[in-house]
């Protein structure tokens, strides 16, 4: 199978990514190319196999319920793109 | 022409006074500064925190206070977050990102006393084979400037080769240590999953990612896995287990040891001057006293597409945290949030990654979740189960780390498929969760190095080791330096 334009878009919507209409073709391509690898999948006879979804098959641990982490606002927030007052800047989402 | 130095070279003379670490520092920060502009192995240099680290080093020596690899220096991927650094992973999206905290290998590598020289160069969100998608330019391969050399670590083994670093830290989700390691001819290992602290490692697949030391020997990176593993509670999948001493096998003859060859790996698709050189290395270890024996992985050939789900898969999810918002490149004109938010990515991301993010979104999405992502699982549990079969017959499997010697520079431009195919013989051992390694076996066509990949059994990491560090007591490939 292939995937249409307009599948595409619906992915890149998804995925949050802009996808001007002059790489739509581009992408359309390539995303094919890899479906095409991946549908090889489908060749195999995977009837009663569990999925793996890890690479060990590890049982979450507990911790202590205690605060281990220092209070260090400043210093995560030095690096976003726009802060004020201790608040993470974004467009208004709320008219 | 003096054997190139090593972790334990450099080690020994610090330990013996013929050296301190700040004079081993502007050594190579000299030979960074000369080579560095024409391979862009390094993508930061901080000549003053490295003196600083240096200095720090001999000051607990002074005060005999020194561990075994203190002052000895090394570089660190763009992928682990460092305090004093930046930590850009490759990706335009992280240009202007610096971590306010240590990763736990960097925390390790700190408390060892190691000194780090500079950040290594990486494919953008290590999501590739050649160092081409990185956002600040190609890395270029010392044995032939005209190839790549390898990815996603292809900073650290280039740096290696070029004599601009004794060692680093690498990454490998689907082979990004062993493979650059191979096009280098210098050693890698990937550990067991779970061996090496993810905390702070910036994700790609979360299942897969696995930290560990790259360098010129086997010897080497045993002593840095020394330094790299153990136990750490920020990461959920981090193994609890006790402490290992990884170079406790080196010394152990060869004489019995059963090793494994997959028909699979030894098939059509191997170019011939990469067959001769990994069949004399055969040679080598059945020299040793090894024997060989023919074992099968019959699932092998479905390890490219099942990690061509799993990996975007979670590659969409982890990568989501680049928004524009925390940290990291904002889209400098956009309309409401949502408009940010693509943009952002949209400008941010290189084409590599968007590929493997859309395909990971398309994989996960409405519809397609069973077909594609739970049937990539399953069969990740049956490449998992095929290793286990054949572990039943040998201790260790060998075979071609790549099947091809380094690609030419833009060789995949057009046609990526080339390049996740050329990961045929790396991507089932982190699908499996094994530990595996590559080592230097000769050179090809070209004068380009030719690895030899060796996989073991979870937590085999020591008895690897060993073998690799006995093939080579008796070949010098490890040594040989670009001319």
């Amino acid at each position: 199978m292939s995937l249409t334009d307009q599948e595409v878009r619906h992915v890149a919507k998804l995925a949050r990514i802009e996808l001007p209409d002059a790489e739509l073709e581009r992408t359309r391509s390539h995303l094919n190319t890899m479906l095409g690898l991946i549908e090889q999948l489908q060749a195999i006879d995977t009837t009663g196999v569990e999925p793996m979804a890890h690479a060990t098959e590890l049982v979450l641990r507990l911790r202590e319920d205690r605060v281990t982490e220092p209070d260090r606002r400043d210093a995560c927030q030095a690096v976003a793109p726009a802060v004020e007052n201790g608040l993470y800047l974004v467009p208004k989402v709320i008219e | 022409m003096n054997a190139p130095e090593t972790v334990k070279s450099l080690a020994a003379k610090l330990a013996a006074g013929e050296a301190s670490a700040v004079e081993l520092a502007q050594d190579y920060l000299a030979k960074i500064r000369a080579a560095n502009p024409a391979i862009n192995a390094y993508v930061e240099t901080n000549e003053d925190a490295t003196l600083a680290e240096a200095r720090a080093a001999d000051a607990l020596r002074a005060e005999g206070r020194a561990g075994p690899l203190t002052g000895v220096p090394l570089a660190h991927k763009d992928i682990f977050c460092q305090t004093g650094w930046h930590a850009r992973c490759g990706s335009k999206m992280l240009e202007s990102f610096a971590a306010p905290y240590d990763a736990g290998l960097i925390e390790r590598s700190r408390a060892a006393g190691l000194v780090t020289l500079g950040r290594t160069n990486m494919d953008e969100f290590a999501m590739g084979s050649t160092n081409e998608s990185s956002f600040y330019g190609a890395v270029r391969n010392p044995w032939n400037t005209g190839h790549v050399p390898g990815g996603s670590s292809g900073g650290s083994a280039a740096a290696i080769a070029a004599g601009l670093a004794p060692a680093a830290s690498g990454t490998d989700t689907g082979g990004s240590i062993r493979q650059p390691a191979a096009f280098c001819g210098i050693s890698g290992i990937k550990p067991t999953y779970g061996i090496v602290s993810r905390w702070g490692m910036i994700a790609y697949a979360s299942s897969l990612d696995q930290g560990g030391p790259m360098a010129r020997t086997a010897e080497d990176c045993a002593l840095l896995l020394n330094t790299f593993a153990g136990f750490d509670e920020r990461d959920s999948t981090s193994l609890q287990r006790p402490a290992e001493d990884y170079t406790r096998a080196l010394a152990q003859p060869l004489a019995g040891l059963r090793i494994g060859l997959p028909k699979e790996f030894f098939g059509d698709g191997m170019a011939d001057d990469v067959r001769a050189a990994v069949d004399a290395a055969l040679a080598t270890f059945r020299s040793l006293g090894a024997v060989t024996v023919d074992v099968s992985l019959p699932r092998a050939g479905m390890s490219v597409p099942a990690y061509y789900v799993i990996a975007p898969a979670e590659a969409s999810s982890n990568l989501s945290r680049y928004d524009g918002v925390r940290y990291g490149y904002r889209a400098p004109e956009y309309g409401n949030l949502d408009d940010m938010y693509v943009k952002t990515r949209a400008q941010g991301f290189g084409a590599e990654v968007k590929r493997r993010i859309l395909i990971g979104a398309y994989v996960l999405s409405h519809g397609y979740y069973d077909a594609y992502y739970l049937q990539a699982q399953k069969v990740r549990r049956l490449i998992a189960q095929d290793y286990e079969a054949a572990f039943a017959q040998c201790d260790l499997i060998m075979g071609p780390t790549t099947p091809n010697t380094a690609y030419r520079i833009g060789q995949n431009d057009e046609d990526p498929m080339a390049m996740y195919l050329g990961d045929i013989y790396t991507t089932s051992v982190n699908l499996a969760g094994l530990p595996g390694m590559s080592i230097p076996a000769g050179f090809g066509a070209g004068g380009l190095p030719v690895g030899l990949q060796i996989v073991g059994r979870w937590f085999d990491e020591a008895r690897m080791l060993g073998a690799a560090h006995q093939f080579q007591q008796t070949t010098d490939w490890h040594l040989r330096i670009p001319g």
